[in-house]
């Protein structure tokens, strides 16, 4: 490994900073070079962009501890990121990292002796169709099993650079199972930036009202109302900001999108610029998904030499529009439309104070529209085919179709494009997993049901969904369900509010104690109450739906608890026994009193 | 938005266009339970004691602007009961030895916690490990008792201009450095007579030589609550 | 009428708290006329019986402590923790951020005045073994209420007491309530 000296660090830092114009506002960018040069984020390299930069050297480690792509020790020429979404639990990835670990002699989360390898844990990668699934280097690996991972070990233990593995290792599928409006007849590219020329700004932004068109992220936010408030907004110049962060355990249909609908996707922000007067165009792309980059800026040069980005798009006069992609590194927070501003400006993802909203006042203070990369695609071809064309499909309040990401139990996952209004059992039955237990719509800080409402459909009125559709079988425990999301969402927490910042973490706890069935009923209390608290006084949808893979099963699937529960009486809010242990071993005792019983007496 | 009224707990208060709830409450003498916000800083908004319910939604009143009409309940017994969770959840997070504290009786967290009728911790302690740093020849920083509230870092760099404190780490990991590359607080510019030094609502920051100068019986809080006093700064305890 | 019982015990503590029962000064003989101690510092009966009032001092730091607790919560109907050390851990807790072994050392191995030839930890079935961490005692067993305080002022217990002969919810005014 390259092993640079302090002055060597500062040099280097500065050589990266310098491609990035020195700008701080492309700090997390910088940062995320500077990891891949360097395989960490070393103190020096604090120094070093603090002065270069101009900022102060708390500030920049502010921002280099809060993303966790960033590293402040060195991880290896080989760096393995396994996902560790439950869906890659139930395809039995557990096996595999242990069976890598085992091939390289390294232990997770631990750089091997020589620092060339490391292997560690990682939040979903949003491959859930294709698990077991994972990162190396920031390239995919999907469709993991043993053989792949005997492969991968053997490419590692011979030195092969990873840029020179078979090719088949790090190939992505689509795995489109149904077409509908947007994924069935794509638009030409230009048709939509053609019709909002001809029709002008106006009579597009009632287009897409009439379209009833809301946001494809999760909330449901009318997106002609958010395009209007940032075009009435009083500024010199605006933005538009495609939230392409798919964060969301369990959602993988903005990769798909950004894979095969590219220029739909492009089409829709270019729209908007003109609909709201924006020049600058911004892609928030989850760092997980890197290896879109390439692709995507091809397809955004392209549209240069068409004509369709840069100066006078099309020949109009004034229309100056183009579009940057930005990288996230590792912040589910950083989905929230708040929070990937203040990341897209070099800072830490915390979410902002709301009111102003990033309408009003977004990247740089400027008006800023943010939405999702299936609203922006669903916006594309609204302009091309006009809003009745969209509002024809789907329910009243809930027009168009919806991209599910179909994942877990089920014989055929990918993506499913329904119109709004399927029910859950028309989607399980068309993915092959009738005779689920659960399934949860819209990812952990979704809605997560039973069979007795199957028939409930997927509409912003019924169950909102940013597009996660997850499958648990018949034999699924909904606790280790429960445990393992709270688990993510303390990871992910930013950190910002009390309630999140620690409530995440008690939650996550005592969901551990429920799990080894150390915890009795009157246990369960103080965490309901605590639930409540992170839904009403979070700062962001983070903390406030962080409970509830706890709530939601508990109140659906109470016999997976009950079977758990050690009596009414509270337990030991810690393992007594394991408690003695170090004592025990100083000691050398194992007599009856160096012992201690968890249940009482 | 103009000026106008909001009523908070049925009074009504009047507020000017652009004051936040806490603002107008402040300015009309009605107490709303806080530790992040102080009214020279720009409102932050992440202890969350401050929650209220407006308009029938849950906002924290240091950052929700009045609008008028709106109406504000406070002290009802269900902002209580998540007041007293919010403090349950800081004291848990941090190691908090009240016993002896050179802040207690005059620690807003302890207020807060006494008004609140907060009688045991309700949760798990962390017991983290947490550094302190007495480096420094007049101050002492003392991170168990570190509730995040930035106050510190807001009075250090909008005030000070300065940049001593800032928040690193995510999630649980949060926690306050200091602005200098051996992380420790005599290598930055931190001097006496800096604002960042009297803001700290809690005993994480600590001038020397000042502490437990008033007897236990004459402290802020020993005889009054938080909502009829106030707060105040550390100055008092010189 | 039969007196009600009372028991008391010191876990992880300092007798500070009981110290601040013998506070209660002339209140004592009022209690003495209701009321008659079980288990505790005061009588030395080192078994609990059946009782109606359980007051621990200090947290746990070790496995009899841990027992005793459990004596408590079996014999008393109603648990009362008494002072800061076993609603928060305490002073005792401080060694919470000391490694265990470097707790053991000092005692046993390093500690100035320490004559320990062998140099190793005792292994003696009479010495309590450490808990790797001192916790409060709410966090083995339920707690019916909790007495702030380094120590809770001698008001304060007998506000609690009083108001437990009395069949009422004990509860502190501001000034009974604080945790130095
Ligand atoms: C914790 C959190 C994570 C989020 N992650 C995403 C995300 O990955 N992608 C997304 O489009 N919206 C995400 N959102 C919602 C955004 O804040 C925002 O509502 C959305 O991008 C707006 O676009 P839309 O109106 O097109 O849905 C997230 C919200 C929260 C609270
Ligand atoms: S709710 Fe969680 S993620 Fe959102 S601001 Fe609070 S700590 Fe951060
Ligand atoms: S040191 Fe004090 S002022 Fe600074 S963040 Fe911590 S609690 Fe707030
Ligand atoms: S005072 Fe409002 S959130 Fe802290």
């Amino acid at each position: 490994m390259e092993s640079l000296d302090d002055e060597g660090v500062v040099l280097r830092v500065g050589e990266v900073a310098a491609r990035h114009g020195d700008d701080p506002h492309r700090l997390v960018q910088i940062l995320r070079d500077v990891q891949a040069a360097l395989h960490h984020v070393p103190a020096a390299a604090l120094d070093g962009l603090a002065q270069r930069l101009g900022l102060a050297r708390v500030q920049v480690e502010g921002v280099a501890t809060f993303y966790s792509h960033l590293s402040a020790t060195a991880r290896g020429h080989y760096h393995f990121l396994f996902s560790d979404g439950y869906t890659d639990r139930m395809l039995g990835r557990e096996a595999l990292v242990e069976q890598l670990c085992a091939a390289l002699g390294v232990e997770r989360g631990v750089p091997s002796a020589d620092g060339r390898v490391t292997i560690e844990d990682t939040a979903c990668t949003g491959l859930c169709d294709q698990g077991p699934a994972g990162l190396v280097n920031g390239r995919p690996l999907s469709g993991l099993g043993p053989m792949r991972i005997e492969t991968i070990a053997g490419l590692v233990k011979l030195g092969v650079p990873v840029d020179e593995w078979p090719q088949e290792l790090f190939d992505v599928a689509d795995n489109i199972h149904r077409r509908d409006l947007l994924l069935a007849g794509p638009i030409q590219s230009g048709d939509g930036v053609r019709a909002v020329l001809e029709r002008g700004a106006e009579a597009t932004l009632a287009e897409v009202e009439r379209a009833g068109l809301r946001g494809r992220g999760g909330a449901g936010f009318p997106t002609a109302r958010k395009w209007g408030f940032c075009r009435q907004a009083e500024a010199d110049e605006r933005v538009v900001a495609c939230n392409a962060d798919e964060g969301e355990p369990g959602t993988f249909k903005d990769r798909v999108l950004l894979h095969t609908q590219p220029d739909l996707v492009f089409e829709g922000m270019t729209v908007c610029a003109r609909v709201i007067g924006a020049r600058r165009g911004l892609v928030y792309l989850r760092g997980e998904y890197a290896f879109l980059r390439e692709p995507l800026e091809a397809v955004l040069a392209e549209r240069r030499r068409q004509g369709l980005l840069g100066k006078a798009i099309l020949g109009a006069e004034g229309f100056d529009f183009d579009i940057e992609i930005h990288l996230g590194a590792g912040a589910y927070i950083c989905g929230e439309e708040s929070a990937m501003i203040e990341s897209l400006e070099g800072h830490r993802g915390t979410p902002r104070i709301r009111p102003p909203f990033p309408v009003v006042s977004g990247y740089l203070g400027l008006p800023t529209v943010v939405d999702n990369v299936e609203s922006f695609a669903a916006a594309g071809a609204i302009a091309a085919h006009g809003g009745d064309w969209f509002c024809a499909c789907g329910t009243a309040e809930s027009t168009g179709t919806k991209l599910l990401s179909v994942a877990g139990d089920c014989a055929r996952p990918g993506i499913y494009e329904f119109p709004f209004g399927v029910t859950v059992a028309e989607v399980l039955e068309a993915c092959g997993g009738s005779g689920a237990r659960a399934v949860q719509v819209g990812g952990p800080s979704g809605t997560c049901i039973g069979q007795t409402e199957f028939s409930r459909r997927i509409a912003f009125e019924d169950l909102a969904t940013g597009g996660a559709f997850t499958v648990f079988g018949p034999g699924r425990d909904m606790v280790e369900v429960a445990l393992h999301h709270s688990r993510f969402f303390a990871h992910e927490s930013c950190g910002f509010c009390t309630p999140c910042r620690v409530g995440t973490s008690v939650l996550a706890q005592g969901l551990e104690r429920i799990a080894r069935g150390g915890a009795g009923r009157a246990d369960l209390e103080p965490l309901k109450q605590l639930s409540g608290v992170m839904r009403s006084m979070s700062h962001c949808g983070l903390g406030m739906t962080a409970a509830n893979p706890f709530m939601q099963t508990l109140e659906r699937f109470p016999e997976d608890y009950e079977e758990r529960l050690a009596g009414d009486d509270v337990m030991p809010a810690f393992d007594l026994d394991a408690a003695l242990a170090e004592a025990r071993a100083l000691s050398g005792r194992d007599d009856a009193h160096a012992h201690l019983e968890q249940r009482h007496g | 938005m103009a000026d106008g009224t909001i009523t908070i707990d049925g009074q009504t208060v009047p507020f000017t266009e652009g004051q936040t709830i806490m603002q107008a409450a402040e300015a009309a003498g009605v107490y709303i339970a806080h530790l992040c916000h102080h009214p020279e800083f720009r409102p932050h908004g992440s202890c969350k004691l401050c929650t209220v319910k407006a308009g029938g939604r849950h906002v924290a009143a240091c950052t929700a602007p009045a609008s008028d009409g709106l109406e504000v309940e406070n002290e009802s017994e269900e902002l209580a009961a998540g007041r007293r969770a919010l403090l349950q959840l800081l004291f848990v997070e941090g190691n908090h030895y009240c016993p002896f504290c050179e802040r207690s009786g005059n620690c807003q967290l302890q207020a807060l916690a006494y008004r609140y009728g907060m009688v045991e911790p309700h949760f798990p302690h962390f017991y983290p490990q947490r550094e302190v740093d007495a480096s420094h020849p007049d101050v002492v920083l003392e991170r168990n008792r570190c509730i995040l509230c930035a106050l510190c870092v807001r009075a250090s760099r909008d005030v000070d201009g300065k940049h001593v404190f800032d928040i690193v780490g995510r999630g649980i990991h949060a926690r306050l450095a200091v602005n200098s590359a051996s992380g420790r607080l005599a290598d930055t510019d931190l001097a006496p007579g800096d604002r960042a030094l009297e803001v700290c609502p809690v005993g994480a920051i600590i001038v020397r030589g000042r502490g437990f100068a008033v007897p236990i019986g004459e402290r802020l809080y020993d005889h009054r609550p938080i909502n009829e006093i106030g707060n105040r700064v550390p100055e008092s305890e010189q | 009428m039969s007196k009600i019982r009372i028991a008391t015990t010191s876990l992880a503590g300092c007798f500070g708290c009981h110290m601040s029962i013998l506070d209660i000064d002339e209140k004592l003989f009022d209690l003495a006329a209701v009321a008659e101690f079980d288990r505790s510092p005061i009588t030395d009966i080192k078994q609990c019986g059946p009782c109606d009032i359980g007051i621990v001092e200090g947290g746990v730091c070790n496995a009899e402590n841990v027992e005793v607790l459990r004596e408590f919560r079996r014999h008393c109907k109603v648990l009362i923790a008494c002072g800061a050390c076993a609603i928060t851990g305490g002073i005792p807790a401080l060694r919470n951020g000391v490694p265990l072994v470097e707790c053991m050392a000092e005692a046993y191995l390093d500690g100035i005045g320490t004559e320990n030839p062998s140099r190793t930890v005792p292994n003696d079935p009479e010495l309590p073994l450490l808990l790797n961490r001192v916790h409060p005692i709410q966090e083995v067993v339920r707690i019916d209420h909790f007495l702030p305080g380094c120590p809770p002022p001698a008001e304060a217990i007998w506000q609690a007491i009083s108001d437990l002969l009395a069949g009422r919810e004990p509860t502190l005014s501001y000034t009974q309530l604080h945790y130095d």
